[in-house]
């Protein structure tokens, strides 16, 4: 893909040798378009903290090329680094400190003048505004997370990471994270979360990508994934086997097994009259007679577990 | 130039210093006047001046030295190391800010811990003995130079640290043998020859000279030299820091 007005983020031939030998990544290649919400997903040790923290500055690649913003992240690292807002996995905090001087701080290093009306609406909105005095390490563990992301929100980034951001995070805040990223993009901001969690990738983002031993497997429009997933399967176990589908029911384009003990109907979950009525009608008219009937559908974990299997 | 990440990082760092005011300014200013009672008033009373120079007057440069060398290590060594070590470096990193930026902000705060706590132990030390001060602009100079040079050495180490023994080890292993053997609490004349020359090899005893000489006019080697090997002793350190921000060094994987 060329990179254009669109593309936020553009990474082209990303490999990275870890010292010692290990191949965390392989000539990773991936676009990101401005606004959008991308879901990275893959197993422990993929390569997704590897990913991020090259693009962030915080690893040397190895080879390959990544721009923010249409900015070299080596050549022009302030333009590109000045863009980007990072949550780490990790929950690092300076312990001494307070969340407000901490997220002040953060602000400094990004080169912005001090704005306290800004970062009260930051602290405010992830609900530390009562705790902004209080020393960080008499914070609790949910509330160090947010304020983490309070930290990289602190001056005002177009692109946000966050590398698992709901890792050890209760339902509730959970919830609110996710309000707050869809927030972020109403304002513009573009986001990437990595994520183990299927459901999480499903509700928040707009593509999703799959990696998994350092090489990008999959990456596709949500709602076209889920369009491809959407696919149901109607099986029907029949009382005894038969040798061929009645020609009467031939619109069904049924599956018949080989032991012609159970036909299959696969039908799109979106329509509204999937006529599994009239199927099973066509079977009692053909004097095919049942015992049983089940659906079945594939989901987002199928395919994740059948991608990171091979 | 990211003039806000500066003050950042620098205020930052100061802060701390105020959070730690105890170990960074009161305990140095303790032990330097035990020093000045013990080596000074207790032993330098049986002791004849020193070119001309009372002993208590005399060992005020050289306590001031030490003091300096030690703070600057440990100061700057301390401030990277430990951010290192919780990891919040990574904000540090991911910032759009230049190494260059980096080492000013972090070796600045040092150095000016450092020079706080030198004109404070020179109040002190006038307290208990006589003081002239014959070079004023040249004992400025060697003081910045000092603490300059001792905060990068100390950058250095906090980078180069991986836990906290080698942090205390560099400081306790090397600087302070090498001050106290730097003719901090002697001149150099009164050592035997042999010792003379090898005394010549420790980096320290351009520095004490240096400083001596700005107070009393009384060297045990040339001031020039004295500049001249502080000089390029920052020269060391400064090539040593390039270095490890050109290649990673410990920082970026
Ligand atoms: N500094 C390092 N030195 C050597 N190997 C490393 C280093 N950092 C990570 N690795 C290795 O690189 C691989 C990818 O690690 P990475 O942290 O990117 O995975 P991840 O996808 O973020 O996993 P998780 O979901 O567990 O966070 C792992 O095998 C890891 O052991
Ligand atoms: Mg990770």
């Amino acid at each position: 893909m060329v990179p254009t007005m669109t593309t936020m983020l553009s990474v082209s031939n990303l490999s990275k040798v870890y010292e010692g030998g290990f191949q965390a990544l392989r000539n990773v290649n991936l676009d990101i378009r401005r606004g959008e919400i991308f879901a990275l997903l893959g197993p422990n040790g993929a390569g997704k903290t590897t990913l991020i923290s090259i693009i962030c500055g915080l690893v040397n690649a190895s080879s390959g090329k990544v721009t923010v913003g249409g900015h070299d992240i080596v050549g022009d690292y302030r333009a590109a680094r000045g863009l980007i807002g990072l949550v780490p996995q990790e929950l690092t905090t300076e312990a001494f400190e307070t969340p407000i001087k901490a997220v002040a701080f953060t602000r400094g290093l990004f080169g912005k003048p001090p704005n306290p009306a800004h970062i009260e609406k930051v602290l405010r909105s992830l609900s530390l505004w009562d705790k902004r005095n209080n020393r960080i390490l008499t914070l609790s563990g949910g509330m160090k997370r947010r304020l983490l992301i309070a930290k990289a929100l602190s001056h005002e980034p177009r692109i946000l990471f966050l590398d698992e951001p709901t890792a050890g995070v209760d339902v509730e805040l959970r919830r609110d994270m996710w309000a707050l990223v869809r927030g972020l993009q109403k304002d513009g901001v573009t986001v990437i979360l990595t994520t183990h969690y299927i459901e999480e990738a499903e509700e928040m983002a707009d593509r999703i990508g799959v990696i998994n031993k350092g090489e990008i497997v999959l990456v596709e429009d949500k709602a076209e994934l889920m369009h491809k997933l959407g696919k149901k399967q109607l099986t029907v176990h029949l009382h005894a086997p038969i040798a061929q589908v009645p020609p009467a029911l031939a619109a069904y384009a049924l599956e018949l097994a080989p032991d012609g003990a159970t036909l299959t109907y696969t039908y799109d979950a979106e329509r509204k009259h999937p006529g599994i009525a009239e199927l099973l009608g066509g079977l009692n008219a053909a004097g095919i007679a049942f015992k049983d009937v089940n659906t079945t559908q594939s989901s987002l974990e199928d395919i994740f577990v059948s991608l990171v299997k091979k | 130039m990211n003039l806000y990440a500066i003050r950042a990082i620098y205020r930052f760092e100061m802060a701390r210093a105020w959070r730690t005011l105890t170990q960074s300014i009161i305990s140095p200013v303790l032990s330097t006047s035990l020093y000045f009672v013990v080596f000074g008033a207790a032993i330098g009373s049986r002791i004849p001046e020193v070119e001309g120079v009372s002993y208590g007057s005399f060992i005020v440069p050289g306590l001031m030295m030490l003091a300096l060398l030690t703070q600057s290590i440990a100061n700057a060594s301390f401030g990277i190391f430990f951010p290192r070590f919780t990891g919040a470096i990574y904000e540090v990193l991911s910032a759009p800010v230049s190494y260059l930026e980096i080492v000013v902000a972090y070796v600045g705060a040092a150095a000016t811990k450092s020079l706080v706590l030198g004109v404070i132990i020179l109040i002190t030390a006038s307290l208990f003995v006589p003081l002239r001060i014959e070079h004023p602009l040249w004992m400025v100079l060697f003081l910045l130079l000092t603490t300059v040079t001792f905060s990068l050495l100390g950058f250095i180490i906090g980078i180069w640290a991986d836990n906290f023994e080698k942090l205390q080890l560099v400081p306790m292993l090397v600087v302070t043998p090498l001050t106290f053997l730097g003719g901090t609490f002697y001149s150099i004349s009164m050592l035997p020859p042999f010792w003379q020359t090898v005394t010549l090899f420790n980096p320290v005893v351009y520095l004490v000279s240096g400083f001596r000489w700005s107070f009393f006019g009384i060297a045990d080697v040339e001031p020039a030299l004295s500049l001249g090997m502080t000089l390029l002793f920052l020269g060391v350190c400064v090539a040593i820091v390039a270095w490890i921000f050109r290649t990673g060094y410990r920082l970026k994987p």
